[in-house]
């Protein structure tokens, strides 16, 4: 059945009419054209479809459109500012820290929604939050140095 | 790899200046934009090249031991239009399975050769097109996936234009723009096309300092180029690459074929190549910008699924696609076993196909093997004898024989398989990730009966293949969706679809039998590789009696190539064994290398890495929980050895690797930044085949289809990495993107058979 949900996404209201059990990434992708969040397997399990919610890293495919009624939802392409990238954006960019790329996004969302919940988090921190990501091009040594340059300028 | 440059047609590009517009439309193609619509000027100059690459398919080529890449893998072999009969092979009907490749590794005739190597740039215009306003587009059959392509063929043209890498346009991997310089795959890109886009842009610098001395009454060697421009060495005058785009003779200058003999920048002057270099398309990917092949949309396009049977070897005798046909926009495709739907959402297709999919009756599947069976299978059909030819001489020396198990196991590209499908005209266009942009047009064409000429193939750079993607099956199954709709369609398959019809790299049974002589030499040396290949059958080992050989069976899944291909079946084996083989002499696994090793550069590798990783200290430090093992092997022109450590608990049984150090060499080497990064790549992939990655299948099921079940890389698994790589710039450039991953599951399982005494005799690595 459809139905009209809204919610912010990326700063700008967002009304969407659509079946509210259909997934938050499909209709990013698919309804929105906003094709920075990936699909990498549908279970949760890779976290290239990261996305944050109300300021917390989830996976946009377990996360029906129904969900998100009323709350926030940042993507990839709502953290940049007008001019600049997001730091973390920046790290990423400077390390050269990806191979295919396909997994950044979410791991940039992953680090970016880390932070967020704790602008002073460790390490520790945001490695715990990555370990649910997947690279499958292997590319964590790169990642790890990226996160590092983004921790070194928040301290 | 050089053009075959004889077979030369005639220039059918018109004047420089009419391509800036043409450049660019291709080239926001290649970054993944999508196309814009046709005109009838494109598609005849996208036809005419067509035709003219077909000419060389056939010519010979030296490195035919690469064709294996062609050969390894089974098409889908989707047939429609014609015959209903042949549409016995298709994926969808998953009868597949049963059908084995007829020629492993030796497949013969024109195809492989057509689609391995290309057929290269006929004309300098083909490779590189130079705008009247200052631009430079390069135009490289290859694609880019992650391994770096992009940026070091950007390189490469930089170097010899003797611009920025910031100025170069690169063109990749669109079959109605770029000249087809074979596959992305066997590491060819440095060793073939960088030299081949090197000599273009050679040429074309050549061609500047000519068009400038001729101007201006000068002689070569009074003139100098810098920056993009040639100088008078009094500094007076000055010409660009856009004055001679602008010169009448351009047209007639870039119709020429690349010269052979054009001098090419020597390594000791490279001031682009041998250097760090950001990827271009970068900013795009951190900002979520690029369009992969599952990003693509066009104006009225579908979501499409596709109907697949409960098990390999299923067919279906029934359905009703009444109640898919009923829904709101769905349109619904059945061309005998193919059933597929498309929807203006991926929701709504995956419910009209779960409408029609209850209905469906499916044959019971013919009974095969399971995961369990699977190494007892390949050997008892396999299909030559295995006996050891030196069997009678080795009686009553001291002998070892052990078997080898390799399962099958799945790339597993994080974006799974995609296409987009879209026909006007009965010309269809594509926008898919695959490492065969020329292969994938054959097999459209063929799937569809039209000719080649009116299918064109673009890919994005796209999330990754490591050998995976060779084949176009969801391609054809999107054009086939497409056909039917009469809209464009965007197909993506899901995880489990990619883990269950993505072909596999195959599993391998090995045997193995040495034997030593009194000083504890390997007198005689016997290896068989059953099923998965013969890349790296042969030891790197002076040994006087050896026998090598790769005997076929028939493979219960559907297998194709994978990174380095069978040669990280053949290194595990062969490695480990060696290190039994060491025990059973009494010496140290490196010394016992050393005594065997006359290949210069492998010994190289494997003393460099030993000595980094402090390998004669850390043995001694060796325990029941700690272990330290190394391995080294040769592929594909280059050099690899690797040490591991790894920390054992006995009580979890779970294997921890604390510490890797990889030497690696690869002759001059292009960017060092990215050989390392596919050097990591490569010690993460092959530390998941050592340690977890098993297909798991029974009754024509896969088990563990999914990431959730299949337990990958991740944060966690990295090791202490110290990549140590060995500079050879006096040797030519050999691609980096497989030998790295063929040393790391040996070492590993070597480190985990010195700590705890058990011999590991199959991948992954499990502990007693």
């Amino acid at each position: 059945m459809d139905a009209s949900v809204s919610f912010v996404l990326n700063g700008m209201p967002q009304t969407v009419v659509t079946d509210s059990d259909r997934s938050l990434l499909e209709v990013l992708r698919e309804d929105l054209h906003l094709t920075g969040t990936k699909y990498g397997c549908g279970e949760g399990q890779c976290r290239a479809c990261t996305v944050l919610v109300g300021g917390k890293c989830v996976p946009s495919c377990l996360t029906s459109i129904g969900d998100v009624a009323g709350m926030d939802v940042v993507t990839i392409e709502g953290i940049a500012g007008a001019w600049d990238l997001h730091p973390v954006q920046e790290a990423f960019l400077a390390e050269g820290a990806f191979q295919c790329g396909y997994c950044t996004a979410g791991m940039i969302m992953g680090v970016v929604g880390v932070l967020k919940k704790n602008p002073a988090a460790s390490e520790t921190d945001v490695l715990a939050e990555l370990q649910k990501h997947i690279c499958r091009c292997g590319s964590y040594a790169k990642y790890l140095k990226a996160v590092r340059g983004v921790l070194a300028k928040n301290t | 790899m050089k053009p075959s440059l004889q077979r030369e047609q005639p220039p059918e590009r018109g004047r420089v200046e009419d391509h800036p517009q043409r450049a660019a439309t291709f080239e926001s193609a290649a970054a993944g934009a999508p196309l814009p619509p046709h005109t009838a000027a494109l598609r005849k100059a996208a036809s005419s090249k067509v035709q003219r690459a077909k000419n060389t398919l056939g010519s010979p080529h030296p490195d035919d031991d690469q064709l294996d890449y062609e050969a390894l893998f089974e098409r889908a072999g989707y047939d429609f239009g014609l015959s209903r009969r042949s549409f016995v092979k298709t994926l969808g009907a998953g009868l597949l399975i049963a059908v084995s490749l007829p020629a492993l590794g030796q497949e013969s005739g024109s195809r492989g050769r057509g689609d391995f190597f290309g057929s290269g740039a006929r004309t300098l215009g083909a490779r590189i097109h130079l705008g009247a306003k200052g631009s430079i587009t390069v135009f490289a059959g290859k694609v880019e996936g992650g391994q770096g392509a992009r940026t070091e063929l950007s390189q490469a043209a930089a170097e010899e234009l003797r611009v920025p890498v910031s100025r170069i346009q690169m063109v990749l991997a669109d079959t109605g723009a770029v000249p087809n310089d074979g596959m992305t795959a066997g590491s060819r890109t440095s060793p073939g096309t960088v030299p081949s886009v090197r000599q273009g842009a050679a040429a074309a610098r050549e061609l500047l300092i000519t068009f400038a001395s001729h101007q201006w009454q000068t002689r070569r060697a009074e003139v100098q180029m810098l920056n993009g421009k040639v100088t008078e060495i009094d500094g007076k005058r000055s010409l660009t690459y856009a004055d001679l785009a602008k010169s009448d003779d351009a047209p007639k200058l870039f119709a020429q074929a690349i010269p052979s003999d054009v001098e090419l920048t020597s390594v000791a002057d490279w001031k682009v190549l041998g250097k760090p270099a950001p990827r271009p398309n970068a900013r795009d990917i951190v900002t979520g910008a690029h369009q992969y092949p599952s990003d693509i949309v066009r104006p009225g396009m579908l979501y499409g699924k596709i109907l697949r049977p409960p098990a390999y070897g299923a067919t279906l005798t029934d359905i009703d696609l009444a109640p898919a046909r009923a829904m709101h926009g769905v349109a619904v495709v059945r061309d005998d076993q193919f059933v597929g739907v498309a929807a203006p959402n991926t929701s709504t297709a995956e419910n009209a196909l779960a409408a029609i999919a209850k209905t469906a009756k499916w044959s019971a599947p013919q009974q095969q093997p399971s995961s369990t069976e699977l190494f007892d299978y390949l050997r008892q059909h396999a299909e030559e004898g295995l006996e050891n030819p030196f069997a009678e001489e080795i009686a009553g020396t001291k002998v070892l024989r052990r078997n080898y198990d390799v399962p099958y196991i799945q790339h597993s590209p994080l974006e799974p398989r995609a296409a987009v499908a879209e026909w006007s005209e009965n010309h269809l266009t594509i926008w898919t990730g695959s490492q065969n942009p020329f292969g994938s047009r054959r097999e459209l064409a063929q799937a569809f009966h039209v000719s080649e000429d009116r299918v064109r193939v673009a890919i994005p750079d796209f999330g990754a293949a490591f050998g995976g993607k060779h084949t176009a099956e969801c391609a054809v199954e999107a054009a086939r969706l497409a056909q039917g709709a009469g809209k464009p369609v965007s197909l993506r398959w899901t995880r489990e679809e990619e883990f269950t019809w993505a072909y596999f790299r195959p599993a391998a049974a090995i045997e193995a039998e040495a034997s030593l002589d009194s000083r504890g030499r390997i007198a005689s040396w016997h290896f068989i590789n059953i099923n998965s290949g013969p890349n790296a059958v042969d030891t790197p080992y002076a040994i006087e009696k050896a026998h090598c050989r790769f005997v076929r069976s028939k493979p219960p899944l559907r297998h194709g190539s994978y990174r380095a291909l069978a040669s990280t079946a053949n290194n595990f084996a062969r490695e480990v064994f060696m290190d039994e083989l060491a025990v059973l002499a009494g010496t140290d696994p490196l010394d016992f290398r050393l005594t065997h090793l006359e290949n210069e550069r492998l010994r190289a590798v494997l003393v460099k890495a030993a000595e980094a990783f402090n390998w004669r200290k850390n043995v001694k430090r060796a325990d029941g929980n700690t272990g330290f093992g190394l391995a080294c092997g040769t592929e594909k022109g280059s050099c690899v050895a690797a040490c591991a450590e790894v920390e054992i608990d006995h009580a979890q049984k779970t294997i921890k690797v604390r510490r890797v150090c990889e030497a690696f060499e690869c002759g001059a080497v292009l960017n060092p930044e990215n050989l390392r990064f596919q050097i990591q790549g490569a010690i993460l992939m092959g530390l998941g085949a050592a340690l977890r990655e098993e297909i798991q299948f029974a009754d024509g099921r896969i088990l563990n289809a999914s990431f959730g079940k299949y337990r990958v890389p991740r944060f966690d698994d990295v090791p202490d990495l110290d990549i140590q790589l060995v500079g050879r710039p006096d040797l030519p450039s050999a691609g980096a993107g497989e030998t790295p991953i063929i040393a790391i599951a040996p070492a590993i399982a070597n480190a985990v058979f010195h700590a705890t005494g058990q011999s590991v005799r199959a991948l992954p690595v499990r502990l007693m």
